[in-house]
């Protein structure tokens, strides 16, 4: 009998599939054992901040009008910038990532206080400028061209400048906008000043404004900084606290420029009123426009270390530190979002997320148990065992990867389930299909999986896009949502594949499938088929015609090719 | 559900036929008329009601209030900002405030006299704050991602189906779709938030799913379409639509019945949040989609290619013999099954007429 051995080579063949499934989960499940076992992973995936409850901020970079978008390397360096200031402030399980091209995300656990906030904001850009003029913050004045007599201020230097401390870069037009400065109106808001530039910055506590020559040295040229405690000459604390700073090779040398010249400056007194010019001699650290110290050069700094003096305490001395050595970003960031979840409200939304996705779970089986009868229970099955394998897979990304399940992944979880059981869908109604034709049970089911493959693929393979396009055009919550997708709709693919099929192909030579027992739901009776005895069908179609019907015209119906091309001209001619 | 399966039987063998692409003309003409009042929507009701995430602002969640009373907190937030604050309640009992874009030293305050007013401690009032070109950004980059993915799409059907024409219909039926789901949207004033967009592009992906299938089966009947064939064009697609009705039937209910226990879950019991703005836009989307690809895509791919000289020719052939009641060829097995009688097509009576 052909058939029963193409039948039991279905079931080796089914038996084999079954175990290679069998294999992957248990290899699956292995892994996971092993990155809990030696990588102190978990056995449930980690939860993103909305399932957990804590802060996120989004910072987003601020780019020059113009300026070329920052490189993915730029990015990096600014998240690992941050994520060194954020750890550097005690907070533990911080995670810093890149998004979008210009975004920075900063998740924590709980809440984040002001402090951090501020720390993990004024992740500005630091620039070395000469002083030019300074002034009172307080001292704000309107001037106007017409109290002077004149036409416009002019605003391009009526001498070519020499160097940075040149004062032909103080402008009329430079000197009126000086005037006009406000401090309180910029501290919030930091500009981004053009580093060939003259600016204007005020400095932190906005008791002081300055004009500022362009930038001598830019601050990713400090290669450390800390805070201590300054010593006399001999080498006994005077209980002031101070920042010491150590330039790399490139700053060492353009920081030794500066200071040669800012030292012979205030060395020389000013021609107009004999005495040293204690404004030129000065260098401003800006830090997001704003300047965080302005010291005298006292000495020239040869071997590009530094020790800034001041008023520090020994906090503020640590946070300039901190400031310098993680400060070094290329470009400013700027708060774009904060959202804080309370723990609770992240548990209660998860729970809600599992309850709905039980529910859903169990509406799809009842509905399949109804249309399908008992082989609802193959679609339970199959269901059952997708659900294990993505739990797996997302446990192990979460662990592999620092994948975080969000609550939008919990939703493309959840409407995932209708998706995998279309593919079920497909797949039963092709058998039914198969055996209206009047075919076995066996032979439906092979012929039935070799259609419905390829509507599974053709379809699952929208889905995919779906989820790549997503995944990678994503912001925010969206690619939680396109993971989950992805990830399911190709486990969807391996378990009709491995566990389905070759469970419908055992299935089909039971007595209570293959007989097409009532309750089987693949009754061919009912599906139309008419018994011919000895377990055998015929289509449904062909019992309704007569005996006389079916073998009418058999002359027509094998028109020979002659005849046919004959019969097209003639339909041609008619048109 | 016996009655079901009899009724699928039926369908499959062209007993049962439903006229969906002899009256394509009224589908056409239906969805023209959505997709108008989809467009008018938003005019007419001033524009789409997008969420906090799009305009900017700050957002208060008092969890554990000990008081219910939302005027609470209008009254607080009036303090701060002219427009009146949007407050909600969440399903775990707290309250959420929404207000315009506040400063840092605002938001504290407001923060403070929230948890006053609620009888509750500071820590349980959290504030996020949003800047208003977040919500730029998810724009951008939502336009970019449906003309990508329309883009791929595209090329993905027309190298499948191997003819461009599938992927024109099924493309022309998503739009239609999206732009239903969008007037919904603004006719019910429903909030947009980051979540429904979300939603929002996943329908791209399911409305396009739901078609292949029906296509592909339209893709096995019309294979060996010939002179010699039982159907016309039109008749072999309306069939495909037929014999894939009850799996179409059934893939949207079961697909919908996970997402409107979200959307249960969601609105009932947890008030405004994630998952009610996920599924509201994949509901609409699914039950539009649906009916979309029985009703439209099918129906316009035959439209599209009724066009064709050739197919013409070849209708009129069909025709011509089934009046000289002249028996259509065999159609050839696709695989040589010996269990299987050859497959012969019941002639269908009730199909349409091009």
């Amino acid at each position: 009998m052909a058939t029963s051995k193409r039948s039991s080579q279905a079931v080796r063949g089914a038996k084999s599939t079954l175990l290679w499934f069998g294999i992957i989960l248990i290899v699956l499940g292995g892994l996971n054992w092993a990155s809990v076992a030696f990588q102190n992973g978990q056995w449930t995936p980690k939860l993103a901040l909305d399932l957990e409850g804590g802060t996120q901020v989004v910072l987003a970079a601020q780019l020059q009008e113009g300026a070329a978008a920052p490189s993915g390397d730029q990015m990096a360096q600014a998240a690992s910038i941050i994520r060194q200031r954020v750890d550097a402030s005690g907070i533990s399980e911080a995670e810093v990532t890149t998004q979008g091209g210009t975004n920075i995300v900063v998740s924590v656990p709980g809440e984040l206080d002001a402090e951090t906030q501020n720390r993990i904001e004024s992740s500005a850009k630091l620039e070395f400028r000469p002083v030019l003029y300074t002034d009172s913050a307080s001292n704000v004045q309107v001037v106007k061209p017409e109290d002077f007599g004149m036409e416009s201020f002019n605003a391009t230097p009526t001498v070519e400048p020499t160097d940075g401390s040149d004062v032909a870069q103080l402008t009329d037009q430079l000197f009126a906008d000086f005037l006009a400065f406000d401090c309180a109106d910029v501290m919030s808001d930091p500009e981004v000043a053009d580093p060939e530039e003259p600016m204007i910055a005020c400095d932190e506590s906005g008791t002081e404004k300055f004009v500022l020559g362009p930038v001598e040295i830019s601050g990713e040229h400090i290669s450390d900084a800390t805070s201590s405690m300054v010593t006399n000459q001999q080498g006994v604390a005077t209980g002031q606290w101070g920042v010491n700073l150590q330039f790399d090779a490139t700053g060492t040398a353009e920081f030794r420029a500066v200071t040669e010249r800012l030292v012979a400056i205030g060395a020389t007194p000013d021609p107009t009123t004999g005495m040293a010019d204690t404004t030129r001699s000065r260098f401003a650290v800006t830090l997001d426009g704003n300047v965080i110290v302005a010291p005298t050069a006292n000495a020239v700094i040869t071997d590009g270390k530094a020790q800034i003096t001041g008023s520090f305490t020994e906090q503020s001395s640590k946070d300039l530190a901190d400031q310098l050595k993680f400060g070094a970003l290329p470009f400013s960031f700027q708060t774009q979002s904060t959202q804080t979840i309370s723990a609770t409200l992240g548990t209660w939304q998860l729970q809600a997320g599992l309850i709905a996705g039980a529910i859903g779970l169990l509406l799809v089986l009842l509905y399949s148990l109804l249309q399908y009868r008992l082989l609802g229970l193959v679609t339970m099955a199959s269901l059952a065992s997708l659900a294990v394998v993505a739990y797996l897979v997302v446990t192990l990304l979460s662990n592999q990867e620092g994948y975080r399940l969000s609550l939008a992944g919990v939703a493309g979880l959840i409407i995932a389930i209708g998706i995998t059981a279309d593919s079920f869908i497909v797949y039963f109604e092709r058998i039914k299909d198969e055996l209206r034709e009047g075919r076995s049970l066996p032979a439906a089911v092979e012929r039935g999986w070799s259609r419905a493959i390829r509507t599974i693929l053709a379809s699952d393979a929208v889905n995919l896009l779906v989820a790549i396009v997503l995944f990678f055009v994503a912001v925010g919550n969206v690619r939680g949502f396109a993971i989950t997708l992805g990830i399911t709709t190709l486990i969807d693919l391996f378990v009709v594949t491995l566990f389905t099929h070759p469970l419908m192909r055992l299935l089909a030579t039971t007595k209570f499938f293959g007989g097409g027992h009532p309750a089987s739901g693949l009754d061919p009776r009912a599906l139309g088929a008419v018994y011919r005895g000895r377990g055998e069908f015929r289509r449904s179609s062909q019992a309704k015609k007569t005996k006389v019907q079916a073998s009418a015209k058999e002359a027509e119906r094998r028109q020979s090719l002659a005849e046919r091309k004959a019969a097209e001209a003639a339909a041609k001619g008619e048109k | 559900m016996k009655r079901f399966t009899q009724w699928g039987n039926d369908l499959y063998t062209g007993e049962t036929s439903i006229g969906f692409v002899r009256r394509r003309n009224t589908w056409f003409i239906v969805a023209i008329v959505l997709i108008c009042l989809s467009v008018a929507a938003p005019f007419l009701r001033g524009g789409f009601n997008f969420g906090i995430e799009f305009t900017g602002g700050s957002e208060f969640q008092v969890s554990a209030p000990t008081s219910q009373d939302q005027t609470l907190a209008t009254d607080d937030a009036a303090a701060y900002s002219e427009t009146p604050a949007r407050v909600q309640q969440l399903g775990d009992g707290s309250i959420r405030v929404q207000t315009d874009t506040l400063t840092q030293e605002q938001n504290n305050a407001l923060r403070a006299d929230l948890a006053e007013s609620y009888g509750t401690t500071i820590e349980n009032v959290a504030v996020s704050t949003i800047g208003p070109s977040w919500g730029a950004d998810i724009t951008r980059q939502m336009v970019i991602g449906i003309i990508v993915f329309l883009v791929l799409a595209s090329a993905l059907m027309s190298f499948y189906f191997r003819t461009w024409k599938m992927a024109v219909a099924a493309i022309l039926a998503l739009f239609h779709d999206l732009i239903v789901t969008a007037g919904v949207y603004a006719l019910t004033g429903v909030e947009i938030t980051p979540a429904a967009v979300i939603g929002f592009l996943t329908i791209l992906g399911y409305s396009l799913y739901d078609t292949v299938v029906v296509f592909d089966k339209v893709r096995e009947n019309t294979a060996n379409y010939g002179p010699g064939s039982a159907r016309t064009f039109a008749e072999s697609v309306n069939l495909a639509i037929n014999q894939t009705l009850v799996r179409s039937i059934n893939t949207s209910v079961v697909a919908l019945l996970p997402v409107m226990a979200i959307l249960f879950i969601g609105a009932f019991i947890m008030g405004a949040g994630t998952l009610r703005d996920i599924s509201l836009a994949l509901f609409i989307g699914i039950f539009v989609g649906a009916l979309s690809t029985i009703f439209l895509a099918g129906p316009l791919y035959s439209a599209v290619r009724a066009r064709e000289p050739k197919i013409r020719e070849t209708d009129a052939e069909i025709l011509r013999r089934r009046d000289a009641g002249i028996e259509p060829d065999a159609e050839p097995e696709e695989d040589g099954d010996a269990d299987g009688e050859p497959a012969r097509p019941e002639r269908e009576n009730d199909g349409a007429q091009v």
